[in-house]
């Protein structure tokens, strides 16, 4: 049985423009201490994902309205407020994309650590405090002592973050979710930030979903991949494999968009062209058609359901992805 | 916070005190100065009477009010640094004596309203932000909207009317607050007893002004980032609110409070006038239309004071709240 198992989970904000279906029927697992990469476009539906596994999207204008999140065998949507808080920080650990504003500016670092020790273990003033510094040594920060008091507008964005990361570990989580940890970082420290998570999620045991843009990041950390688009996934697989031998025609034209370090140097990024799907009007054929290459007159008709091709649990959601995944492989 | 730091931003905050007393009494003299009138044709004609050339300069040569203006100006200013405000220059008597007189019933009724207000506007902000939109939000912002749309002297004289015929009712005799003030030190009860209807006068307005802010505030708050990790941490509501938010939120709640405050020191003169009551406010008044100098001069530094000390708490009070300013 997987760690986490969502089953065609539904999220919709409530707009002045209308419904807006962010998360519309996903589904994907995570096996213990297992790295799932979600990536996709802006605007994808990636964070309303990941809020709605802890429940935390926006209500209002949001809300989770189907489907079932199967966390260590329980479904977290019938847990009660109260239980659901446990799993908060206790058996699941965020961390936000802003380190700048994910942290709350009239509070020490010490105290935001401490709260959550005190909330989940019971634990007392000077326990928590002992339990701190630990974790503020394990994510690779110096001093730690004088760092708990200190503020986090006295520290770098890297540093907050690893404040954030230290916070969503303090309970030994069986999974973390990392909503862009990088993303707002400079390129040298994101690196620092990807490997302090992939050591401590190994040394921990806990399964990581990661979301992100760069799928460089995929390629290195992730043992499988979910890519987004408009609310759904429309590719899932082993991360080298989606990576490599790609079968959903969005996912070439995400991959052929960001500089590659296994091919040899493109002479041009190819951006993806047209804009993503205005989510208030989607029809019943494939949402990404409108900016594919491939597309057929069959596409409009029917939206294509995740289908297995050649290699076991590689999916895609695309009518023609044999084809192309071959005429990709000729053209190498 | 180190000592330190603290002791460093206090200094720089008294420093810039200065200027602005000096600023403020510059002002006074020569605006009251400018307002065409006399106070010595004032005293010697009221009644109708009428009166020589002499006795008009003789006045004002009692009054040091034939000297140059610089002179006057400098003798103002140097009185003030010695905290002497000299004797007004209607009733002979010293400035600070009829300051003491007057202002405690003033500052009674500014604490008194600032309390009422704070008591009850920053749980009824705070739920307001928290339930955005329901009946109760509804009910409490229309509630702010009629403090603040009603004149303080009507709901003043309604409340006045409302004491008298439900104590005629009730007790077969209407009761009216007690008209000689008298300090709370002395007789708590009668002092409260005299203070508590203007003070709650003016505190509805007052708390009607600092609950939108709270809810405002508090709003602006909770979409915060930080308060979305204080829920991901699987914190309970009540520790979210008080501890995540209101101290956030307190900032810009703070910073009302303060003007507020201030503001009714000077500002009571309507509420006094309703309720009777011989506070600072009527006074200045009275002393702008004698053309009272001296007196003027001195309630308006009081004034401004009062009203530097309150920003100078609210500083403070930021400072301690928010580590960002603290460490600038
Ligand atoms: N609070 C909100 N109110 C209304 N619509 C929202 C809200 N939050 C997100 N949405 C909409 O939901 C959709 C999915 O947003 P989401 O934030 O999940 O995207 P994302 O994949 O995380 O994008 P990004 O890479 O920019 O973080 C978008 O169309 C967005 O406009
Ligand atoms: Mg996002």
């Amino acid at each position: 049985m997987p760690l986490l198992d969502v089953v065609d989970l539904h999220a919709e904000f409530r707009t002045g423009l209308g419904r807006v279906p962010a998360v519309n029927g996903v589904s994907f697992t995570v096996d213990r201490g297992e790295t799932v990469a979600i990536v996709g476009e802006s605007g994808s539906g990636k964070s309303a994902s990941a809020l709605s596994l802890l429940r935390l999207i926006p209500d209002p204008p949001g809300r989770i309205t189907g489907g079932r999140i199967l966390f260590d065998g329980r479904d977290l949507l019938q847990l009660s407020e109260a239980e659901m808080r446990q799993v908060r920080g206790g058996d699941i650990g965020m961390v936000f994309q802003e380190p700048m504003t994910s942290l709350n500016p009239v509070l020490t670092i010490g105290r935001q650590i401490t709260e959550t020790l005190e909330q989940h273990r019971g634990a007392d003033r000077t326990g928590a405090e002992r339990r701190a510094i630990e974790l503020l040594s394990l994510v690779g920060i110096a001093d730690p002592g004088r760092r708990l008091k200190q503020y986090p507008h006295q520290l770098s964005g890297g540093m907050r973050q690893r404040i954030m990361i230290a916070i969503a570990i303090a309970c030994d989580p069986k999974l973390i979710i990392a909503d862009e940890p990088t993303t707002a970082l400079d390129v040298t420290i994101q690196a620092q930030i990807l490997e302090l998570m992939k050591d401590l999620t190994r040394r921990l045991g806990a399964a990581l979903i990661i979301i992100t843009h760069n799928l460089g990041v995929v390629a290195r950390y992730a043992n499988r991949v979910n890519v987004m688009y408009a609310g759904r996934i429309v590719e899932s697989g082993p991360a080298a494999a989606v990576y490599r031998r790609p079968r959903h025609p969005y996912t070439m034209a995400l991959l052929r968009s960001v500089p590659r370090i296994d091919r040899p140097r493109q002479s041009r990024l190819d951006p993806i062209l047209g804009q993503p799907p205005d989510l208030t009007r989607v029809d019943d054929g494939c949402a990404f058609r409108p900016r594919c290459r491939f597309a057929i007159a069959a596409c409009a008709r029917r939206r294509p359901t995740l289908m297995a091709g050649r290699e076991a649990g590689h999916l895609a959601a695309c009518l023609r992805q044999d084809e192309i995944a071959l005429g990709a492989e000729m053209a190498l | 916070m180190t000592g330190d730091d603290m002791y460093r931003y206090l200094i720089k905050r008294i420093l810039l005190i200065v200027p602005t007393l000096f600023g403020a009494a510059t002002l006074v003299f020569f605006l009251m100065r400018l307002i065409p009138g006399d106070i010595c044709v004032i005293r010697l004609g009221s009644g109708g009477t009428s009166f020589t050339e002499q006795a008009l300069s003789e006045c004002h040569a009692a009054l040091g009010l034939d000297r140059p203006l610089w002179l006057q100006f400098i003798h103002f200013i140097w009185g003030f640094c010695r905290l002497d405000l000299g004797t007004s220059m209607w009733s002979g008597r010293p400035v600070a004596y009829e300051i003491a007189t007057r202002f405690p019933v003033s500052l009674e009724i500014a604490v008194f309203a600032t309390v009422i207000a704070v008591i009850i506007a920053i749980p009824l902000g705070t739920i307001s932000a928290l339930k955005q939109n329901s009946w109760t939000d509804l009910a409490v912002r229309t509630f702010a909207i009629a403090g603040i749309a009603t004149p303080s002297f009507w709901i003043g004289i309604v409340s006045l009317l409302a004491v008298l015929n439900l104590t005629q009712y009730f007790f077969g005799q209407p009761w009216m607050p007690p008209i000689n003030y008298v300090s709370v030190w002395q007789h708590p009860l009668r002092s409260m007893s005299i203070v508590i209807l203007p003070a709650v006068t003016v505190g509805y307005r007052y708390s009607a002004v600092v609950m939108r802010m709270t809810r405002s505030a508090m709003l602006e708050v909770l979409r915060e980032d930080y308060i979305r990790t204080a829920r991901a941490k699987g914190l309970v509501n009540r520790i979210i609110v008080n501890r995540h938010g209101l101290k956030n939120a307190m900032l810009p709640v703070v910073t009302v409070i303060g003007i507020e405050f201030a503001f009714l020191i000077g500002g009571l003169v309507v509420t006094e006038t309703v309720f009777n009551l011989n506070g600072i406010g009527r006074l200045l008044v009275q002393a702008i239309g004698n053309q009272d100098y001296t007196l003027t001069q001195g309630i308006v530094m009081l004034i401004v004071t009062i009203f530097v000390l309150t920003n100078l708490v609210v500083d403070v009070l930021y400072a301690w709240l928010d580590p960002r300013i603290r460490f600038a």
